[in-house]
């Protein structure tokens, strides 16, 4: 017998108070979907700006920064947790284990969460983002935190998610609820159909340029508008991921019938109908359209040096990781495999490492052919982790070379030597520069 | 106190680099501070030195072993133009000064400073530098002596009161 694939359905959290709910806490002001999210959790109308207790639907630690938020959660005088059945744990950043305190660390979580009865994902799933959305441990107009600071990814299925540290993250195991600043949203209209070999990651990439690093502090990112309900979920899930790339506290896209269909498929939620009012108001409006949108590559060092794939074609590169809760999924490996084509091999002056984000997804791929193709065209393919991405496990670069790749952040360091230097792309732009052993246009493939 | 002056986006992979995330004790995390970014920090930081810097410190991850790290090699306070958010909360919340002051350009490397947190400025040279108040809600977490001391004192919380 197999391990179970399928999800396990979860009950709908006992605190999660429906839309019609509103009503009755008089909520009749306009107000975003965030205000509205804080709204139903505090049962009663709630505004931006508002500094709230508010509880928590989902808990989520990892290996890394998990471990502190135990040892919080004692330091404050916590015998038992909140609420097991929703706190999630695994392990991702530094498996299998790649050095003692590494392991020492797994099984400090492992004793955890056998004397409190919290279901452990080890590290048996892969990345935390990938597996907390797939296992339907985040829905629409829920409250999700995580001691990482993409959890933000989670707002791809319409719910408020942020990351904490891991002192705040000892407090809600603690209690079940944390202090929220409810924060003013900016409103992302995004319009217009993708080019051939376009797609979500130079979207956010575009929009990490020109927002900036710290443009979003505080506030939360609402991706609306035809390209956005366009996107499948994988999509919506890199858009996501990135907002706090621009500072953003979250990251949010109002749920639809995409998200409906993801998110049924893995458990019952009480309701979809969650949207902000036309007239609520927003810190700002911003309107884009992607038709024109060329392939964004983010130089180093530094997410929002953002710049069209044109004006560093060329650039010599040592390695390519194609991967993370960015671009780890079976649809950016399918993106890759279709740029590779019929291509033979990778360029020998390239090392190329492929990580699925997670076992589902990387059972998927396998099943499709794309796992042989990338392995025949010489990649070397690891078991679902966060790899490479955060430079905490294997992959790292040495001083002096130069890495392309999927994943989020290219800050100075980010993948191994501060000499080194890393530039973001899509995972079609990645497969492309892998053949050739320079950053390429994957348009010209 | 001696500054340490940075620039912007000082983010948490600089502050310590993600190979050293397995270690949590403040005082050896301090040995690898800034680490293959400005190498002598961590040697020639004293008690008391005080980090200033430009906007958007602390950017990046959200490992809560960024201000532990700064707390391990004595510096107590940060300065900047703004805070990434998850930094902010948990410099606050395991006992790091972060105070904003738009003026850090006014303030050079290696100059000493003082930081009068009750009257609201930076003396740097003979002027002061305005200082933003610190939220009250963060207050009083700081007055417990942080998150910990303030959770520990608390039987339930009270959902949904307003900080
Ligand atoms: S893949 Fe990278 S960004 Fe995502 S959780 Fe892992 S280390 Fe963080």
């Amino acid at each position: 017998m197999g391990l179970d694939l399928t999800a396990p359905s979860l009950p709908v959290p006992a605190n999660y108070i429906r839309p019609e709910h509103l009503q009755k806490t008089g909520y009749s002001m306009s107000a975003t979907i965030v205000e509205k999210i804080f709204s139903q959790h505090c049962g009663r109308p709630v505004r931006a700006g508002e500094v709230v207790m508010a509880p928590v639907d989902a808990a989520m630690i990892h290996d890394i920064t998990g471990p502190l938020a135990i040892r919080v959660f004692y330091e404050m005088g916590g015998e038992r947790v909140f609420d097991p059945e929703r706190i999630i744990m695994l392990f991702d950043h530094q498996v299998p284990a790649d050095s003692i305190p590494a392991a020492e660390n797994h099984v400090f979580m492992r004793r955890f969460a056998e004397e409190q009865g919290i279901h452990n994902y080890d590290m048996r799933e892969g990345v935390c983002h990938q597996v907390v959305m797939e296992k339907g441990r985040a829905a629409p107009g829920e409250i999700v935190v995580g001691t990482d600071s993409h959890t933000c990814t989670y707002g791809a299925a319409g719910a408020f998610a942020t990351g904490i540290g891991s002192t705040d993250m000892g407090f809600v195991l603690k209690f079940g609820a944390l202090y929220f600043r409810v924060p003013e949203s900016i409103l992302l209209e995004i319009d217009g159909k993708f080019g051939q070999r376009v797609g979500a990651k130079d979207l956010i990439l575009y929009l990490a340029g020109d927002i900036g690093a710290d443009g979003a502090t505080y506030m939360a990112l609402e991706f609306t508008g035809r390209a956005i309900r366009d996107m499948d979920m994988a999509g919506r899930m890199t858009c996501a991921n990135m907002a706090i790339e621009m500072g953003a506290k979250a990251g949010i896209i109002p749920p639809d019938a995409t998200t409906r269909d993801y998110i049924t498929e893995r458990r019952e939620v009480g309701s979809y109908d969650l949207a902000s009012d036309p007239d609520a108001s927003y810190r700002e409006r911003r309107h884009y359209d992607i038709t024109e949108l060329a392939p964004q590559v983010a130089v180093p060092h530094n997410v929002d040096n953002v710049v069209d794939v044109t004006e560093v074609a060329g650039t010599k590169i040592d390695q390519v990781f194609i991967g993370s809760c960015t671009n780890g999924r079976y649809e950016d490996l399918a993106e890759a495999a279709e740029v590779i084509g019929a291509a033979d091999r990778f360029a020998d002056s390239v090392r190329v490492i492929v990580i699925p984000a997670s076992r589902t997804e990387y059972l998927k791929a396998l099943r499709a052919g794309l796992i042989e193709r990338f392995v025949e065209a010489g990649a070397l393919v690891e078991a679902p982790c966060c790899g490479p991405c955060m430079g905490g496990a294997f992959g790292l670069l040495a001083p002096g070379e130069v890495s392309l790749s999927t994943s989020n952040r290219n800050f100075r360091g980010r993948q191994g030597s501060t000499l080194a230097s890393v530039y973001l792309s899509s995972p079609a732009t990645a497969a492309a520069s892998a053949l050739y052993g320079e950053i390429t246009d994957p348009r010209e493939v | 106190m001696r500054v340490w002056k940075f620039g912007d986006d000082v983010d948490t992979d600089a502050i310590i680099p993600g190979r050293f995330l397995t270690i949590y004790d403040p005082a050896e995390l301090a040995k690898h501070v800034f680490e293959g970014t400005r190498d002598e920090f961590a040697v020639e930081v004293r008690e008391g030195d005080i980090v200033v810097a430009g906007r958007n410190f602390g950017c990046g991850s959200s490992r809560e072993h960024a201000p532990l790290a700064l707390l391990g090699a004595g510096v107590k306070i940060v300065v900047a133009k703004s805070f990434a958010r998850i930094f902010y909360r948990n410099a606050i919340n395991t006992g790091l000064l972060p105070l904003v002051c738009p003026e850090t350009d006014a303030i050079q490397d290696g100059e000493v400073i003082s930081v009068d947190i009750e009257g609201g400025y930076i003396e740097v040279n003979g002027r002061r530098l305005p200082i933003e108040p610190v939220p009250d809600f963060m207050k009083r977490i700081v007055e417990a002596g942080g998150l910990v001391a303030y959770a520990r004192n608390l039987d339930g919380v009270e959902i949904c009161n307003t900080g």
